[in-house]
């Protein structure tokens, strides 16, 4: 180990603010400063051009002959209510209107993809489903398939239905989320309430399946932890019943309502190319209109054998991508009403012993049973040296695990391509232009989940 | 009868206003238990002041990284006298899983914790818990020595 | 392998092509890096899907390895391009004058595993603090705790 990870961290010299703080004699906090990161008066013009946005195409409003006094550079973050965890945005203004925008990330930083090197295969799905924590379901399915592939190995059919019905649930929960954010961040306050209600009737039955609410640790490699509880089709019907009553009355409440839709739409356009350019993917992309969605192109865990439309926006606006998530809960509803009807019966994971924990029955009366439980649980499985990349659609885009084997129980190295974090560079787009008050309706439509963005 | 120092403290449980710091997974939680199910309401404290300057507990929802430690110090410096800190879950009391570089290891390393919650994440009936927990001890707690 | 690579593959005769698991990999000299990303942005990889890469440390004889997935919408193929960096100094041209998209994914990888990207136009720190030293996902970086980088914690009564 090398004296790097003991050195001092706050080197440098630092102001203090002149600040009274309640019960101290001295000012006890420093101000925060991440320096280059940070927005700056004075860019080169290659940075400019990064962050207007100019790069693709340059027909932004800039006025040049605007005095240095005309601009304000507002910081706002990493702690703010509206910012959807710790993003931190640096914007400059010019009186009402945004020019520039720098988000300053990492505050959430954990890193996941150092840990992911010291677990095993087995242990990874436990790592992994805490990055994006609205939609771990996705987060542990793209791992899975990344380790099977690199294995050689296929998941029998009933695992594979039980992880599209899962993660379609996910789908469901997590945008039901984005929803009630972005209702409470515009003044929707019923929005946010009814979101996290219906929420609750989804992690009901996620917790009845895998034991938790959040970060299930659920889908592994070799197929699932464990096969559906009793009883789940009663559960699964009742939400299918429940959802297009309550989205009915989200559209009563949101879709053509006068207040909600001056607030929306043409507010923080993205347009298709400008979505392209930027690698962003998920709604922000298709509400721009482009017909993309890993599902479809490059379908997983046989999703293809299920029917649903991939719902597409026009202008790519705020109002665009909160009807393009809505009507995503939709599809998903039709995709988990058909794995619900067609679950076929059969294993819920791979019958090896050497990828797969034998049932516990076995271990008492099997000694090659308990040798088999033994060395996966302290040493794991090994998997054949090799590199591949495995990707699905998320709630917030495509979702990929790049993962290196070489030849041992642990990854070499494991990179997730975290939709949020490419999402990200859209908002300096977006928001380019447009009036200071629409900045928490942009953020909250582009729904980043900052555990994705920093892992 | 009362005395005033209980008076004081009972008003003081009853009308908690919790700074939002939500940081990863529990805020998602604690979002939870304001909302319709669970009802943070029926507690008096379903006001999340977005300013500290208004909040007098801070519920650390989630883990703290190298880079947050110091913006967290400074909004428990600008929340006034009395205050109180919930760490909620894991990875805030302790780092969790996480013990690597780019973590603290336990939030009280940067500010004094009042209750620790714990779980990965803490159910919204274990964070209620944690704030019950906390107006038992702010309810004994001396105003005047 | 679908006519679009195989007119790449014509194109650049220094590129080793393989198939991984079923992927399209191009194992491209880092001198060609530039040059044969823009020969596939022009055969219609319009994404630049992820920029990611590895430290192999004394494993190879070049330490690390860069690799950009890229997608193209219109074939609907993949395409994983995959270079070497040396130990000493590594540096490689930037795809960000391409796909704009590269740009967080490389200041990424340049925060951390310390490559260089020539052509980057805001080569900073992006995950990390500014003031942090080392670079952590390399392989000789510790993976423990390091000290808080609050230094006044224990004045708190």
């Amino acid at each position: 180990m090398s004296d790097e990870n003991t050195q001092d961290q706050a080197g440098g010299e630092t102001d203090t603010f002149d600040l009274w703080v309640a019960g101290t004699e001295e000012p006890q906090f420093q101000p925060t400063d991440e320096g280059r990161q940070e927005i700056s008066e004075h860019e080169s013009e290659d940075r400019l051009a990064a962050q207007f946005g100019r790069v693709v195409e340059d027909d932004y409003v800039f006025d040049e002959d605007a005095d240095d006094d005309e601009r304000m550079i507002v910081n706002m973050g990493p702690q703010h209510p509206s910012t959807h965890g710790v993003l931190r945005l640096q914007i400059e203004l010019e009186g009402e209107i945004i020019r520039r925008t720098r988000p300053i990330i990492g505050y959430l930083h954990t890193g996941m993809e150092k840990t992911a090197e010291q677990l095993n295969y087995a242990q990874g799905p436990t790592n992994v489903t805490r990055m994006d924590y609205l939609s771990p379901l996705h987060e542990e399915l793209a791992y899975s398939l990344a380790v099977e592939r690199l294995l050689g190995v296929e998941v029998p059919p009933r695992a594979a239905a039980i992880r599209i019905l899962m993660t379609e649930l996910n789908r469901i929960s997590s945008h039901l989320v984005a929803l009630a954010t972005n209702g409470l961040d515009i003044g929707a306050l019923s929005m946010m309430i009814y979101g996290f209600r219906e929420r609750e009737a989804i992690l009901a039955f996620f917790e009845k399946a895998t034991g938790l609410r959040m970060n299930h640790n659920y889908i592994r490699p070799g197929g699932v932890a464990a096969d559906l509880p009793p009883g789940w089709k009663d559960d699964v019907a009742a939400i299918l019943k429940e959802m297009p009553v309550r989205l009915q009355e989200y559209d009563d409440l949101l879709k053509e309502n006068p207040v909600w839709l001056s607030r929306t739409r043409d507010v923080g356009i993205i347009q298709a190319e400008e979505a392209i350019a930027y690698s962003i993917t998920g709604p922000p992309l298709r509400a721009s209109g482009v017909d993309w969605d890993i599902r479809k192109v490059f379908p997983y865990s046989g999703i293809d054998q299920y029917e649903f439309d991939v719902p597409l926006g026009e202008r790519g606006d705020v109002y665009d991508r909160y009807r393009v998530k809505v009507e995503e809960i939709e599809e998903s509803l039709k995709i988990v009403e058909q794995v619900m009807d067609s679950m076929p019966k059969g294993n819920y994971r791979i019958d090896d012993r050497k990828i797969t924990p034998p049932p516990r029955a076995r271990i008492d009366e099997s000694m090659e049973a308990l040798i088999h439980h033994f060395k996966l649980f302290t040493e794991g499985f090994k998997v054949p040296a090799g590199e591949t990349y495995v990707a699905v659609e998320s709630p917030r885009g495509e979702l990929g695990c790049y993962l290196v084997a070489d030849g041992g129980p642990m990854p070499w190295r494991m990179h997730t391509r975290a939709p949020s974090f490419y999402n990200l560079q859209g908002l300096p787009i977006a928001m380019a232009d447009s009036l200071v008050a629409d900045t928490v309706a942009t953020i909250a439509s582009m729904d980043p989940v900052m555990g994705d963005v920093d892992r | 009868m009362t005395t005033v120092e209980r008076a004081a403290n009972w008003a003081r449980t009853r009308s908690m206003f919790p700074a939002t710091f939500g940081l990863a997974c529990c805020a998602i939680e604690m979002m939870a238990t304001g909302a319709a199910h669970y009802d943070l309401a029926r507690f008096g404290m379903e006001v999340f002041r977005a300013s500290p300057r208004q909040a007098d507990l801070m519920i650390v929802a989630g883990r703290v990284s190298q880079k947050m430690a110091p913006v967290l110090r400074q909004v428990y410096d600008q929340m006034p006298d009395p205050k109180w800190v919930i760490s909620m879950g894991a990875c805030a009391s302790t780092g969790g899983m996480f013990n690597n570089y780019a973590l603290v290891q336990g939030v009280d390393q940067i500010v004094p914790v009042d209750i620790y919650v714990p779980g990965c994440p803490p159910g919204p009936q274990s964070l209620m818990h944690g704030i019950l927990t906390l107006h038992d001890k702010i309810m004994t707690r001396e105003i005047v020595r | 392998m679908s006519p679009v690579l195989e007119d790449l593959k014509e194109q650049f005769e220094a590129v080793v092509w393989e198939d991984s698991h079923g992927q399209d990999v191009a194992r491209v000299p880092a001198d060609a890096w530039f040059s044969f990303a823009g020969a596939a942005k022009e055969a219609g990889f319009e994404i630049c899907g992820d920029v990611t890469a590895v430290d192999w440390m004394r494993l190879r004889p070049e330490r690390f390895e860069v690799v950009a997935n890229l997608v193209s919408m219109q074939h609907r193929i993949r395409l994983r391009m995959i270079t070497s960096v040396g130990r000493e100094d590594p540096t490689i041209a930037s795809l960000t004058p391409l796909w704009p998209g590269a740009n967080f994914a490389e200041r990424e990888v340049y925060d951390m595993f310390g490559i260089e990207f020539e052509g980057h136009p805001d080569l900073t720190r992006i995950l990390m603090p500014d003031d942090w030293e080392g670079h952590p996902l390399r392989k000789d970086f510790g993976v423990g705790s390091v000290p808080v980088q609050f230094k006044q914690a224990h004045q708190v009564s």
